[in-house]
């Protein structure tokens, strides 16, 4: 008898020893850099655990069994530290604007061109998309053209400062994306733009 | 004879158009051992270089990448980690379309992009025990036997 109950004990402890967790998945929403912290859906077989709030976590032992709790701060950086410290310079936007039916800057723009220079300068491999933009006076032909030369205007100015042209991508966008909407033939000089996103 | 040669030369002349299209980002960061295996070939995963849809990225004990994507989502993965591109379309104009990863062992942090700004829907991660869907923003993934 006691040999019996040596033995379910010992098989006890088997079961219970193949029930040790086959993964130790860990899911973690974290604080958005702009204040904004998203959402995250975890499903596993048909469980599933929405993660909204900063360092919501999911731990999923196996398939099918998804559980919600929370982390530190320091356990996420514990966790994930050189996958954190590997992740990419967040790509950056500038807006520059221009006189009106010229490609030429405005006194003010000017200026920000240097700091877009900087950005470029420190950034491994960068690309640069250059997209430019009218606001509505004009035909829209026109002003496909006029956006097209702001944004392949300001590739040139980044050549000839020294950006390699391959890195820089450009598009014309014309008065379809107005930052501030206005009936047509108005003039608006905050349309009157190109954004450089540097990468 | 001008009219029918025309769309032949322009069907000729946009195929490496299409091919270059596939293009979906860039590492940007590299450290110790990181490659990029492309049709059954592996290459080492240097600075600048193109990742496409069905590329898969793995690292080495000593090894982390970055990414960046062109639709702005960042994906850097840790030690010993494999990663694969599933799939990834972007619309510059429209900013629609759909990017899915499977990170199948190791530990990855998100940061989503333009595409899951656009649509909730248009961003999915994997792993071999779940499906992650984006609503937006920094997550982070581990994921494999935790004795690796």
């Amino acid at each position: 008898m006691r040999s019996l109950a040596g033995l379910a004990a010992l098989a006890l402890v088997l079961v219970a020893g193949c029930a040790k967790p086959a993964r130790d998945d860990l899911y973690v929403l974290m604080p958005g850099q702009e204040g904004k912290t998203g959402a995250l859906s975890v499903e596993s077989g048909g469980r599933e655990a929405v993660l909204d709030q900063p360092y919501a976590a999911a731990r999923v032992k196996e398939p099918g069994r998804v559980e919600a709790g929370v982390v530190t701060p320091q356990e996420a950086q514990q966790a994930f530290g050189p996958a954190l410290a590997a992740q990419p310079d967040r790509p950056s936007s500038f807006v520059l604007y221009f006189l009106e039916a010229r490609d030429e800057l405005t006194p003010e723009s000017k200026l920000v061109v240097g700091s877009i220079l900087t950005e470029i300068a420190k950034r491994p491999a960068p690309e640069i998309v250059v997209i430019g933009h009218t606001d509505r006076v004009g035909s829209v032909p026109y002003n496909d053209a006029l956006s097209l030369r702001r944004a392949e205007r300001m590739r040139d100015e980044l050549v000839k400062a020294g950006v390699a042209a391959d890195r820089i991508s450009v598009a014309g966008r014309g008065e379809r994306e107005p930052l501030v909407p206005t009936a047509d033939e108005v003039a608006e000089p905050r349309n009157r733009r190109v954004e450089i996103n540097v990468r | 004879m001008y009219p029918r040669i025309l769309p032949l030369t322009v069907l000729v002349l946009s195929l490496p158009a299409l091919v270059a299209a596939q293009e979906a980002g860039h590492i940007k960061v590299s450290r110790g051992a990181v490659q990029i295996e492309r049709a059954g070939q592996k290459a080492v995963a240097t600075v600048g270089a193109a990742i496409q849809a069905g590329d898969l990225v793995t690292t080495g004990a000593d090894g982390s990448v970055g990414i960046t994507f062109l639709d702005n989502s960042l994906l850097s993965a840790g030690p010993n980690s494999v990663l694969a591109i599933d799939r990834f379309a972007f619309d510059s104009t429209t900013h629609q379309g759909s990017f899915e990863s499977s990170l199948k062992r190791g530990t990855l942090a998100v940061v989503s992009g333009k595409l899951a700004k656009q649509s909730p829907d248009a961003m999915k991660v994997k792993t071999p025990a779940a499906v992650l869907g984006v609503r937006g923003t920094e997550f982070l993934v581990r994921t494999g036997d935790p004795k690796n």
